[in-house]
């Protein structure tokens, strides 16, 4: 729904064609989609996945307010206003979320976050923010997925299920793929497929190894002592992995002829006890195999922008995510500083949630103290976050209504080239209007 | 009698699309709303597609429908539930300093519901 400050721009009803279109859904940030767009309906998204598709043809323009304050619909400069005052006024500000949204509003995000010296945090603290967290232990050996295409022989999965999470990554990046040095395609690759589930994903797979749950770190330390020539106990192997012996030594023969080994891995590890200590056993092990052959290894990132998020955060703090910005300079401790944490704790006193729903993905206590505290939410659609916001903005659709850039998976950036215009305003311009205000009432404040 | 399981919350790709169509529609509100079970565990314990069942973990609980896991997807002993709010109602608060709570792989115990009557929804 409009509101009458502005008019919605004039709807084509004919038929035209975006080529190369954006998919923002998941990480993989397809942009080989053909998009038919009729007036403000996509009706046709060549070549996007079951995931790609409900994206573009379930996209509306929502009946909804542009800005909801309290339930109550306002104007959008009603809601910067009231959306400045809670962040200036707070001690301990949150700003959370923005990894669906483009790397021009991620950037103007930390910078609110910089002028009320609240919080930054982004839906990566409870993604692969333990993947972030091992990263900075011992490093990741790791490419493009371009390589993986035109490399990869040796194809392992651990913990992940693109098969429903990233339904394309089989057929355009690691699996399918005729590459440079993997001409046969499919026949060229070995892929594996290590879970506790025999996951959908575990149908493409030319071995699939079923250990017990949480038990990834003992089977992931067994191939580091493998590839270190450590012995190991047989009988334990099995007993603490749920697998022969056997089938790691076969694993790791297979893995030391590779030419080029790839492991992509997912929240499996993340979320499971070890969290951190998993990932980082995982990268440990990838770089071990680089004593034997070339070997690499690759977070199978979710949300389309999430490795935006990350390399914005990183490159305005120095650090990826969970940043407390309080003193005037960023200070790191996942844990400490992440917004899970900070939520359940009831430290944080307001928040701006960007594009992510923690009333439906965190912990009962978090929900509770977000529930008590004025937050502002931005999202395309009502979600249980933007139903309990103080203020509630319905903003256009990155990639589909805005431009911009996006990181895909492997931090390659990727520009938008969205199909259609959409009344409501992007995000992009909402944050700029808060963080121009924003310094205002925090100048008066030193006045 | 309550039972002991290991629950493995998750993605699906009807629950992905649903997302885009929208968190209160049909297909969302479904897919994380039914619980998944081996039907090893299954007939073990005399349950059909559809009963309910309680589901408790240390920080909380929910009540769910069952339906039996496809294609050997799940062992005896672990269930599985797509992401959403009743996953997360089980999830504890405590993320051991890492920023992420234990969100997969953790004990439940769970218990059948032969005359549950659901609660009309809000």
């Amino acid at each position: 729904m409009a509101t009458a400050e502005t008019s919605p721009p004039p709807v084509s009803e004919e038929f035209k064609i975006i080529q190369d279109a954006t998919c923002t859904f998941c990480g993989c940030v397809c942009d080989d989609i053909d998009l038919k767009v009729q007036g403000h309906k996509i009706v046709e998204a060549k070549r996007a996945c079951v995931l790609g598709t409900a994206w573009f043809l379930e996209h509306e323009i929502e009946d909804r307010p542009m800005c909801l304050i309290r339930g109550q619909e306002a104007s959008v400069a009603e809601g910067i206003e009231r959306a400045s005052q809670i962040l200036a006024d707070a001690k301990y500000p949150l700003i959370y979320g923005m990894s669906d949204t483009t790397v021009e509003s991620q950037r103007v995000a930390v910078g609110i976050g910089d002028w009320i010296g609240g919080l930054v945090d982004t839906t990566t603290s409870v993604c692969h923010g333990p993947s972030g967290m091992a990263f900075q232990g011992v490093g990741e050996v790791t490419c493009s997925l371009g390589e993986v295409r035109n490399r990869g022989d040796l194809i392992i999965f651990w913990g992940a299920n693109p098969a429903e999470s990233h339904p394309r990554h089989f057929t355009k990046y690691s699996l399918m793929p005729k590459g440079m040095f993997v001409p046969r395609g499919r026949k060229d690759r070995t892929c594996v497929v290590v879970d506790v589930r025999k996951t959908k994903s575990a149908k493409a797979a030319d071995i699939f190894v079923q250990i017990k749950p949480r038990k990834d770190f003992e089977a992931l330390w067994t191939l580091r002592a493998l590839a270190n020539g450590v012995d190991l106990d047989p009988e334990e192997v099995e007993r603490e992995t749920g697998q022969p012996y056997t089938l790691w030594t076969d694993l790791m023969d297979r893995m030391k002829a590779a030419r080029f080994g790839v492991i992509f891995f997912g929240m499996g590890l993340t979320m499971t006890r070890g969290k951190h200590a998993n990932t980082e056993a995982l990268m440990a092990l990838t770089r071990d195999m680089n004593k034997h052959t070339r070997f690499v290894c690759k977070a199978n990132r979710g949300h389309g922008n999430v490795s935006g998020a990350d390399n914005v955060v990183t490159w305005r703090t120095g650090y990826p995510f969970g940043v407390n910005l309080a003193r005037g300079y960023p200070r790191f401790n996942p844990g400490e500083y992440t917004a899970s944490d900070v939520l359940a704790r009831k430290e944080a006193d307001a928040a701006m949630i960007i594009a992510a729903d923690p009333m439906a993905n965190f912990s009962q206590p978090a929900r509770e103290h977000l529930k008590s505290i004025p937050y502002i939410a931005f999202d395309l659609k009502e979600t249980p976050t933007t139903r309990a916001a103080e203020v509630a903005f319905t903003v256009a659709t990155y990639g589909i209504n805005v431009p911009g850039t996006v990181y895909r998976m492997d931090d390659v950036p990727i520009p938008l080239r969205p199909a259609f215009e959409s009344p409501n305003p992007s995000d992009l311009s909402i944050l700029n209007g808060i963080e121009k205000r924003v310094r205002e009432l925090k100048a008066a404040e030193g006045n | 009698m309550a039972e002991t399981f290991i629950i493995i919350p998750g993605r699906t790709s009807r629950q992905g699309a649903g997302i885009s169509e929208g968190k209160f529609k049909k297909n969302y509100q479904e897919e994380i709303s039914q619980l998944q079970i081996s039907p090893e565990d299954m007939q073990r314990l005399n349950l059909q597609p559809g009963d309910w069942v309680r589901v408790s973990s240390e920080s909380g609980h929910i009540e769910v429908q069952i339906k039996p896991a496809k294609g050997g997807e799940l062992p005896p002993g672990l269930l599985f539930i797509a992401y959403g709010d009743l996953s997360s109602r089980l999830m504890g608060a405590d993320t051991h300093g890492s920023g992420m709570p234990t969100s997969k792989a953790f004990d439940v115990e769970m218990v059948a519901l032969p005359n549950h009557k659901p609660a009309p929804a809000t």
